[in-house]
């Protein structure tokens, strides 16, 4: 039997086992929106913007490690996107876009709605596809599940001509798959991983930074296994937060821009690092030049091309973090070399130094709400079990550094590109993948307004977020900044025209309340998560020139952080 | 350093507009690039020269790489290796220039391939540098037009990069 290009499409997705699609229709997608009409296996998600799909999918994704998919249309469908598809990019998150375009015959001639989304979107995809034939569509759709979640994910863009899906042919979808050029390397190189096991074993102050690549390879077991059984101090990046518990006293917490004094501070006076599945971001290393000054490196990550980029390595693995330290774990059960534990224990005397500094200090008995308090405050009432997400500025890095973190893919956020305007959709995203989770998410009044419209959707599909914003009145972090290094001149970082939130949510049939004692924190965080089947959004009225502390500041290295 | 990279890419559209793009949005420099079809009709082999220091060469290596579209990449300064560049170029060329042009196209084992009452087209191959110096040796000659196809490289011995 011949199926229309459409109905191909939706057998793919059925093949791939792919039970959301986040998306909103246009002229270009209508056959596919036809076809999705006639069945009920495939759900589809109606969002209130495209840039929400896009995020939505990614939430889903980060926190089940599936590909999230979406269907947007042609045009302004497809550039709407685009902030969607390079956020997932940036961090490496498994996604399938698909966008409809004009039908074939009008492609290059200014067509209604037409845009050149292959060559718009390939700046920030791993891969993109244009579909000449109905027959290609079945294989592309494979491919595009292959390349999108194995190796280092990323994000594929699909676009499909509309009378290419109006097309019909025989359907079959391919077994396997062999792309010659296409073959990531999951096993590590064992020479390596004996070189690399010798070197941190003779360390004298060894230290551990990992990020989200272990998340990313499900790799949280093994690294908790080697790091245990070591008993090394550990430091995780923003995006790696959870992969190792917070609360095990091993984890110095997060490092780089605002992470601890005790986790730069080892990082920078390590004689052996061993990085993995990090990619010693600017926003980790501080100045390239003062990094890690005495530290001989081992670096563990999938893309070769992260491997020395930034920083030049001693020791490179190339290959899946989770398989890597499965390879280590086995090597360092058989190996007869020791660590040198009297050295061990003077380092850690010298870490537990640093950490008594206890650099998250703040004052818990400020009249005003601190939003510290309020983020402690809610790992409290939620065990330190719900799935997090985020949008960007202080309340982002607030939240990195206060929520604790104990188990991997709970903390969703847009780490890499900071794309405020995340997190409600994210959070959408996350509640569809754990309908009977606890989903909450952290903002301020300037990001949530990026993408508020999704309240919309959550009402749609009963969505029971807890939103969490931390009301400061400006752009919290654009504000520092100008603090710091413009003398206070605040440039249009005012958040003026605020909406009444509560009335607001209220308006689109949620729950809003507002909190502006810190005595009234608790209780009102108590009554938000007694509301199991409605959306609530609290406003929390926060001190408003808070600072994020600690901070390298530009140019300096990590030993150089400025403390409260 | 000057590095002169081959590349085996899907001959695919929208395979060269990726190379491209890579180049422009990391800051890159491409000196020359040529590109067509190989005996395999699914393939283009790529010769791409750029300039940089060990550690951005490797890196482009690298991220040329991670293209899906590249199937193999070598980079052929780290060997030896022959290259060739192709050029056509059309002079004034009237009165005594027209011996004086035939001899130097002689010289540089080069041929006319086009003629007019005024004007001659010639076609050389060679390595850049002796391209170079045939453009060198024309100064005093009016040049009205220049083509060079950029180079082409390929390993010395009997070892196939395919
Ligand atoms: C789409 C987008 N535009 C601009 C920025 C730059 N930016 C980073 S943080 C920030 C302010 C965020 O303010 P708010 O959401 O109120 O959070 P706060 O820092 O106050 O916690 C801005 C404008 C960004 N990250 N993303």
């Amino acid at each position: 039997m011949e199926l229309t290009g459409a109905e191909i499409i939706i057998e793919c997705l059925k093949a791939e086992g792919i039970d959301h699609v986040f998306g909103y229709p246009g002229g270009a997608v209508l056959h596919i929106y036809d076809a999705l009409y006639k069945q009920d296996e495939v759900k589809h998600i109606l969002v209130r913007h495209e840039q929400g799909a896009t995020h939505a999918a990614d939430g889903y994704a980060r926190s089940t490690g599936k590909a999230g998919v979406v269907l947007v249309t042609s045009g302004p469908g497809a550039t709407n996107a685009v902030t969607g598809i390079a956020t997932a990019y940036m961090d490496s998150i498994p996604m399938v876009v698909i966008t409809g375009q004009v039908p074939k015959p009008l492609i290059g001639n200014d067509a209604f709605q037409e845009v050149d989304s292959v060559g718009i979107t390939r700046p920030v995809v791993k891969h993109n596809f244009l579909i000449k034939d109905v027959r290609q569509i079945a294989t592309t759709f494979k491919k595009a599940f292959h390349v999108a979640t194995t190796g280092r994910p990323g994000p594929v863009v699909i676009d499909i001509p509309k009378d290419i899906t109006a097309a019909k042919t025989r359907f079959s979808y391919p077994a396997n798959l062999k792309m010659r050029s296409y073959c990531p390397v999951n096993n590590g190189h064992s020479g390596q991983i004996k070189r690399a096991l010798d070197l941190i074993l003779s360390a004298q102050r060894p230290m551990i930074y990992t990020g989200g690549g272990v998340i990313l390879s499900n790799g949280s077991d093994e690294l908790r296994r080697f790091v245990g059984k070591l008993g090394y101090p550990i430091t995780q990046t923003l995006m790696g937060l959870g992969a190792f518990p917070a609360s095990n006293p091993l984890s110095l917490g997060m490092l780089g821009m605002h992470g601890t004094y005790e986790a730069n501070m080892a990082m920078h006076h390590c004689d052996v690092l061993l990085a993995i599945g990090a990619r010693f971001d600017d926003r980790v290393t501080g100045d390239i030049k003062k990094f890690c000054p005495t530290a001989k490196i081992v670096h563990i990550d999938i893309d070769p091309s992260s491997i020395s980029k930034n920083v030049k390595v001693d020791i490179p693995i190339v290959g899946d973090v989770k398989h890597v330290l499965s390879q280590l774990n086995h090597q360092l059960a058989k190996t007869q070399k020791q660590l040198d534990e009297s050295a061990l224990k003077n380092w850690w005397v010298q870490i537990e130094e640093w950490r008594s500094q206890d650099c998250l200090k703040y004052d818990r008995d400020s009249a005003i709400i601190k939003p510290q308090f309020v983020l402690e405050a809610l790992h409290k009432i939620t065990e330190g079990n719900a799935f997090v997400t985020s949008d960007v500025g202080q309340h982002q890095m607030f939240t990195a550094q206060y929520y604790g973190f104990d188990e991997p893919r709970r903390w969703i956020n847009s780490g890499g590109l900071g794309t405020m305007g995340f997190g409600l959709p994210a959070a959408m995203g996350v509640q569809l993948a754990h309908p009977d989770e606890t989903v909450v998410c952290i903002t301020g009044e300037s990001s949530i307004q990026m993408c508020i419209q999704e309240l919309a959707t959550c009402k749609q599909y009963g969505l029971p977020l807890k939103i969490i914003n931390l009301n400061n009145g400006y752009m919290g972090m654009v504000r520092q900044w100008q603090e710091f290094f413009y003398e206070k001149r605040y440039a249009m970082s005012t958040m003026d025209g605020i909406p009444d939130f509560v009335a607001l949510a209220e308006s689109y049939g949620h729950v809003g309340l507002r909190v502006v004692k810190p005595e009234d924190v608790q209780p009102a965080l108590e009554k938000a998560f007694a509301i199991t089947d409605q959306l609530v959004f609290i406003d929390f009225i926060t001190t408003q020139e808070e600072n994020v502390y600690p901070m390298v500041p530009a140019g300096g290295g990590l030993n150089e952080m400025i403390l409260v | 350093m000057k590095h002169i990279i081959s590349i085996l890419l899907e001959n695919e559209a929208g395979a060269l507009s990726r190379v491209a793009g890579l180049f422009s949005a990391r800051g890159y420099n491409i000196e020359s690039l040529t590109v067509a079809p190989t005996d395999d009709a699914s393939l283009s082999r790529m010769t791409l020269v750029t300039r940089g220091t060990e550690d951005i060469v490797e890196q482009i290596c690298k991220q040329l790489n991670k293209l899906v579209d590249v199937v193999k990449l070598v980079d052929l300064t780290g060997d030896t290796y022959v290259e060739r560049e192709l050029m056509l170029i059309k002079v004034h060329a009237e009165d005594q220039v027209r011996d004086e042009v035939k001899r130097l196209v002689d010289i540089f084992h080069g041929q006319i391939i086009d003629v007019t009452d005024t004007s001659y087209t010639l076609e050389v191959t060679g390595d850049s540098e002796k391209i170079d110096a045939l453009l060198q040796a024309l100064t005093k000659i009016t040049i009205l037009e220049v083509v060079r196809s950029g180079r082409l490289g390929i390993a010395r011995g009997e070892k196939a990069f395919c």
